[in-house]
Order: structure tokens, then sequence, then C-alpha cells
């Protein structure tokens, strides 16, 4: 189905989220929309799919015009859009999580729908447990089951907004091919995402947003620096890979071992550095961020010990370990790491830790103003955080970290964030690790892992793999290692976790929820 | 006792547990929808005194019931009205109706206190009836005993096996997504909680006109048991089955307490009288301890056969609440 928007028009407020974008997309594409943060590309694809209204402008579907009132409007004309948290609901079972929104009778033919659909997944060469629950799937799965449903209903244009936040690399790949195969059917495709690389690999046009505005399009062979240029209107170059100069030995771990749900980490030895970068790489819940949560004091040990600075720190509590300096940030910003509803200034007097009864305001704000300042946060003393971009909210939950914390422990801190920003992040990282602190952190970005570490673990199906030199690892080794591959013979048995190890693994990272629907969505 | 004896008394338990069945499955029906009615002990008062009075002066069973249903449906439209139109907390507006329906139930049924009113009559099933046993406990009720024994599989098979119920389960679930999906959110909101008023409505003139006759004011004895209603609705895990039970099992303990009472002569009546309550809370948190982390590391030390057996019994007892319950739905 061909596409054309013509001249579309929204603001919200006096911000113009679009402003006079006009794009065709022939049939049988695969149309990547390229845009960093706020640059109004989910605003585009919300009017598309029917979630938003156009302030102004026209939609034409195979040159008919169309009126989309809603989304359950857009999927009658064959619009159907895949969010990047899937809109399903986790504690039903698989077949009724279809049905919901499926027109037909007041019974409903459960059967026929599992029949219909498993043909469609079989087509495709996808394999869903259409018996399970849908909490019981990961986020990779879920996806593939919404872009079913949505076949199953008829759609033939294809909404995919930053599809492969949150899924393994392998996963990625079945994606990949899965678009591609339907594109080759004649269904129109379009690809959401700030990933150039994906972009590249994947989409046979590109369309890039500025502002509000289509800046340019493109067709392959593509060019990323011109893309990259009219992302940001200026060339943006990572930098250098940062050399550390390591120090004295700050964080021991002796045979550690701990235990989350199914998750478990045994025997693991790993001394890191003053002014060192650690990247810890594997699928989502491989035991990365329960490593991270027992360093920083959350989850008990249950084998070994953990010293810090020379001290014995195993079985101490958290703010024990944050008052030697142990600072942990989470993946989930609104959710763990900040408190929406307070302000920046109100979140630094919170972590100011001084004595007395009564806040000092005035402190406050002027902390806040020099941290806005340092961290190049958009935003003022008084903005509450959830008012704040992803980008900006994650510079917030740096910014908070108090200077003099030895070893800071970051998950996923660059997640959802554009090149720019991430650039921003690490330069500011880099800053810290001169100063003499160290860092772990987990990424599901390969590049980022081997530009920004010094030295990599790879987790696998229970195992951790020796540290690797990150400057002499190259992207495909690495993503091998994740894949299960081994490097100059067996990976050195120091952690055993769940077994499996197949991708459908308990998560320990909140990403997908685990049945437990408490955990639902971020 | 003997055996017929001890069936009367069961057949007793079903009847008296009747209305708890029908406010417990009306305020599930609520719930599911993810709209907490906190007024539910409230209406129950309300709607007791309103249909008694009906009752006595027009002296039509009939109209005391509808009169019952509409005063029920009314203060759930409040509740629907404030948390859904003007998304205001549903907690506050249930607690504060509470109180304020109960008030006035008592104030304006002061000139009714002790009046004699028509009272629902037993309805034997020809046939039916005679069946040993299962004839005298589910056969010799009244007309209203046998709706709450319909409503039961009438709202199990709503919920769980007809697309509209579906889509009831979905809008309670995760609000955003049945809208994506089409439902009509505020509608499917506003009409479930009315309905489920309604239902709670009923349940005062099944107490006033059958299971606890006449309006005594604040003797009535039936202040907390909305209450009740509210915790069995939780504990059924929001499904009209496991609701059901749960109200009979606060019928049988009701009905065990003044029933034991002679043989336990040391314990002061008191004490059986409100023992069912805790009796209640007990097993709400016998229900729910699959979800203690120290249940999982003890089953995690069994060995294989068992351990599966109990986490599936474990599972299958846990509670997991409609999501978006009490949360207002905001469409942009």
């Amino acid at each position: 189905m061909e596409i054309r928007l013509i001249d579309i028009r929204k603001h919200f407020g006096p911000v113009k989220a679009n402003d006079g974008i006009t794009l065709t997309v022939p049939a049988g594409t695969i149309q990547g929309i390229l845009g960093e943060n706020g640059a109004g590309k989910s605003t585009l694809m919300k009017i598309l799919s029917g979630y938003q209204h156009a302030d102004a402008g026209r939609i034409e579907l195979d040159g008919r015009p169309v009126h989309m009132r809603s989304p359950a409007d857009a999927i009658r004309h064959g619009v159907g859009m895949l969010h990047q948290d899937p809109l399903d609901f986790p504690p039903m079972r698989v077949v009724d999580n279809l049905l919901i929104g499926a027109p037909g009778r007041l019974i409903p033919q459960r059967r026929e729908a599992v029949s219909a659909v498993a043909g469609l997944a079989g087509s495709l060469g996808l394999s869903i447990d259409l018996k399970a629950e849908v909490g019981s799937l990961t986020v990779g799965e879920r996806q593939q089951l919404e872009l079913l449903r949505l076949l199953w209903l008829g759609a033939r244009v294809l909404i995919l907004d930053e599809p492969t936040t949150g899924i393994s690399a392998r996963q990625r790949q079945e994606l990949f091919d899965t678009l591609r195969r339907l594109a080759a059917q004649g269904k129109t495709i379009l690809f959401v995402s700030h990933k150039l690389e994906e972009v590249e690999e994947l989409c046979t046009r590109v369309a890039v947003l500025r502002q509000g505005r289509l800046v340019g399009e493109a067709l392959p062979p593509f060019r990323v620096e011109r893309l990259v240029g009219m992302m940001f209107e200026r060339e943006v170059t990572p930098g250098e890979r940062f050399a550390c100069t390591p120090g004295k030995t700050l964080l021991r771990l002796a045979g550690l071992g701990a235990e989350h749900g199914r998750i478990r980490l045994e025997g693991l030895d790993l001394e890191v550095k003053a002014g060192e970068t650690i990247g810890l790489a594997g699928m989502e819940g491989s035991g990365q961020s329960l490593l991270l949560q027992t360093c920083a004091g959350l989850r008990p040990v249950t084998h070994g010990r953990i010293y810090l600075d020379g001290a014995d720190l195993t079985g101490k509590t958290y703010r024990q370990f944050k008052k030697r300096g142990v600072a942990y940030v989470p993946a989930t910003r609104l959710e763990e790491g900040l408190i929406p509803g307070l302000s920046l200034a109100d979140h630094f007097l919170l972590t100011e830790n001084k004595p007395g009864f009564f806040i000092n305001r005035e402190r406050g704000r002027r902390t806040a103003e020099e941290r806005i300042a340092r961290f190049n946060i958009k935003g003022t003393p008084t903005s509450p955080v959830e008012s704040l971009s992803g980008g900006n909210q994650q510079r917030a939950l740096l910014a908070l970290v108090e200077p003099g914390s030895k070893l800071m422990l970051l998950e996923h801190p660059t997640r959802g964030l554009d090149v720019e920003s991430v650039i921003y992040l690490w330069s500011k990282l880099k800053e810290r690790c001169g100063r003499g602190e160290a860092i772990i952190f987990t990424s599901s970005d390969l590049d980022e892992l081997l530009r920004y570490s010094d030295r990599i673990l790879v987790f696998f199906a229970g195992r951790v793999s020796e540290p690797l030199d990150a400057a002499t690892t190259t992207v495909d080794e690495l993503g091998e290692l994740i894949g299960g591959a081994s490097r100059s013979g067996d990976p050195v048995d120091a952690v055993s976790a769940w077994p499996g190890g197949d991708g459908r693994a308990p998560d320990d990272a909140g990403c997908h929820a685990s049945g437990a629907p408490e955990n639902g969505d971020a | 006792m003997d055996g017929a004896t001890l069936v009367i008394g069961l057949a007793g338990v079903l009847t008296a547990a009747a209305p708890l069945v029908v406010a417990t499955i009306g305020e599930t029906f609520a719930e599911r929808a993810g709209v907490i009615n906190l007024s539910v002990n409230g209406t129950i008062l309300l709607s007791a005194m309103g249909s008694f009075v009906v009752a006595v002066s027009t002296g039509s069973l009939v109209l005391a019931f509808i009169a019952g249903a509409l005063i029920g449906a009314l203060v759930a439209l409040i509740v629907a009205f404030g948390s859904i139109t003007l998304r205001q907390s549903q907690v506050a507006i249930g607690f504060v109706l509470t109180l304020f329906c109960r008030d006035l139930s008592y104030f304006l049924g002061n000139p009714f206190m002790g009046e004699k009113g028509p009272m629902l009559s037993v309805h034997p099933i020809p046939l039916l009836e005679d069946i040993p046993v299962l004839g005298t406990m589910f056969f010799k009720q009244d007309v209203m005993t046998y709706f709450s024994f319909v409503l039961i599989a009438g709202a199990w098979w709503w919920i769980f096996r007809t697309r509209p119920g579906l889509v009831l389960r979905a809008v309670g679930e995760r609000p955003e997504a049945a809208f994506a999906r089409g439902a009509r959110v505020k509608l499917v909101r506003y009409a479930y909680t009315t309905l489920g008023g309604a239902l709670v409505g009923l349940a005062g003139p099944m107490y006033s006109l059958s299971v606890k006759a006449g309006w005594k004011g604040t003797i009535s004895g039936l202040d907390g048991l909305g209450w009740i209603v509210l915790a069995i609705v939780i504990f059924g895990a929001w499904n009209p089955v496991r609701v059901a039970l749960g109200a009979y099992l606060f019928g049988l303990l009701q009905w065990l307490s003044v029933v034991l009472q002679p043989h336990l002569q040391g314990i002061p009546s008191q004490v059986l009288q409100v023992a069912p309550f805790p009796l209640m809370i007990l097993t709400l948190l016998f229900v729910n301890i699959g979800n203690a982390e120290w249940v999982e590391r003890v089953l995690a030390a069994l060995p294989e056969r068992p351990r599966k057996a109990v986490a599936r019994a474990i599972r299958a007892l846990r509670v997991v609440q409609p999501r978006s319950l009490g949360v207002p739905f905001e469409q942009d």
C-alpha cells in the first residue's frame, strides 16, 4: 500500500512537533524514519496510526484520502503500529490477547484464531508458543506476537517504533528477516529509529526529520556522514578511544556468588582498578544486572567476598556501600532512578545527605543550577523530572551521583539516547575516570562496549568469560562471544546461571515481564 | 447434630451468603473494569433501608428490589462520574460516599424502625427439591438465592468466555492498549461500575427483606459487611467463582460461630461473633503465600515432583490484581 502524508502539522502548545511534513512511501518499501530524540518521528507515526490527530494535513492510502479517528480505525484501513513497549496484556493467555479488539461474534472462535495466527507465523518462519501467557514471553517474542496480530487483522502498513530496544541480537536478526519478507509481499514498512547502523542494514529508503520538518531523503547506498549531518545539522564524530591509566585496585571480587530468581552467579574473581571502565556484555538477563546490584550491596552475597579499597564489604547494606563511594544508576530512569513529581532541585536536596531538619531551598537551587550547567541539562531547578526528555533525565541521574564517588555501576546508561547525547555522557563519565573513579556498566550496544570499556566481561548461558581487552577485540568477535562462541578454547568456568540460555531467559533487568505482572512495562 | 439439621443448616448458609455473593460479584465487575467502588458498605445499608421502606409502603417486593438496584446504581454512578469523568481519586470518593450513605440510611430510615415488612418466601423447585441432601440445600430456596446461583455461573461465563468479557478484562488491565484495540474505555468503565453498583444494591433488600428481615437502624447488623465484600473480591482474585466461594466461606464461619456457641462455653460469645473477620484475613494471607520470597526458597529445596505440584497449587491460588485498578485513564 502506498502512503502519502501531505503537509502534516501538529503542535503541542508552542512546540511544533510536526511542521508541515510531506512524505510519500511507495508500496513494498522499508522506509527508515531517522531523527534524534524530539525530532517529531513519533508524533508523525502516531498521526498515521490514529493515536493522535493532526492539526492540519491529509493522509492518502493508495491514492484514497483517509481519516484515522482512532488506532482501531487505522487498523481497519490497514495501518498497524508496533510500539516500543508492546501494547499487549501480559497476564493473559496469548490467544485472549489476540482476540481483544478482533471483530466477531459474542463467543470468540479461539481455535480458529490460533490456527490462523499459527499459519501466519509458520509462513514467516516465526515460532511462538500460542498457549503461553503473554507475560512469560520475551520482549522480542511479544513484538513478534504483535506483528502477527496486526497482520492477522489485515495490516498492510506496519509502523515499528524503535523496535530493537531491549531485544537480543538474534531476535533482531529474526525481526529484520521477517520485515524483508513482508516487504517482498508488498507490505509497506515504516521503521523508526535513531540507530544509524540498523537503518543502513535494513531500509530501502530513508527520510530524516529534524525539529518537526523533513530535512532530507536518501536511497542506498547510504552515506553515514551525510545522514548524521542531516540529523544534527553538523557532523558529530565519536572521538578517539579513551585510554586509561589504571591505578591501584579499587574493587576486588573473590569467588563471588549471588542469586536472584533463576539467575545465579558463582565463583567470580575480578579486580577493577581505579580509572578503569569494565563493560558487561551478553544477552539481556544473563546475570549482568545481578552482578551490578550485588556490587552495589542491593543483593545478598551468597559466596565469596567483596572488597572495596581493601575493606571487606561482604554482607554490608546498600547504605554502607553508598557511604564508601559506590554509586548505582539503574536502567529504568523514572521507575527506579528519579522520583516523578519532584523537581531537579528537590532531587539534589534529597541526595546531598546534609545534617539538619530543615531543608535549605536556596542551597538546593544553587546546587541544581551548578549541576544543570555542568551536565548540560535542558531544564530549570524547578522543572519536575518527568517533564525532561529521556536524554536529559539520564544526564540528571548522572548529575545526582555525588562527586567523590569511587565506583559507578551503570545499567544501560545510554539506552534510548541519540548519538549526540551518548557522546556527551561518555565524555563526562570519562572525565570522572580521569579523576580515579572506576565504572562498571552494562550495554546491549556492541560499539559502545568496545569504544568505552577498557575490559569486557561476556555473560553467556551461565558463564562469564575472562576479561577481554576491548582495544584488541572486534565487533564480530564480541558478537560471536555473546552468541555463544568461545575465544581461544573454553571460557573460564566462572559463573553458572539459569540452564539453557536460548534468549528465553528469566530477566533481572525488568525489560520484559517475566511472569510477574507488577514489573510489566517500563 | 443429626444429618437433617446439618443439611438445613448448610442450606441456611447458602441463603445467608447469597447477598454477599451478589454484592461481591457486582464489585468484581466494577473492579475488573478498573474502578474500585469503595462505597459498598454504605450502599448496602442505604439500599436495605430504601427498599424496606418501599416494601412497607407499597407492599410490592418486586418494586422494593428494583428500588434497591436503582439506589446501588445511582451511588455507583457518582463514583463513576467522579473517577472516570472528573478523574478524581476513587478511594476518596468511595470512602466519603460510604460514610454518607450509612448515616443517610440511619437518618431516613428512622421513622420505619422496627416496622414489620413483607418477606421473601421459599419457592421449592418441583422434582429437583426431592433429590436427597442437594434438593434441600439448592432447590428449596427463595428467588434471590436462585438468582445468586445463576449469577455466579453467568458472570464467570461472561467474563472469561465472551468477547465483551475479554474487553472488560482488557480495560481493567491496560486501558491504553485496550483503547488501541478499539475498546471504548470510558463507556465500558461507566457501564460495569453502574451494573456492579446495581448488584451491590440488590444485596440490601436481600438482607432487609429476607436474611436479616426488617430495619432496625444501627443495630440492623449490616454495618461492616460491605468491607468484607471488598476483601472477598481481592481474596477471590476477581474471579466470580472464587469470589462466591469466599462469600460462602464467610457465611459458613458466621454460621459455625453461632452453632458452636453452646459447645464452647469457655469462650465469650463476643469472640465467636467477631472470629469470622480475623479468620477471613488469615485466609487472605494464606492464599497469597506464594508471593513471599521464603516460600520460593523452601520450594526450591523440594524434590522435582512435589515441587511442581505445590508450585502449581500456589500459582493457582495466587492473586494478580487488574493492573489498572484505581488508575484513571487519560487518552491523549
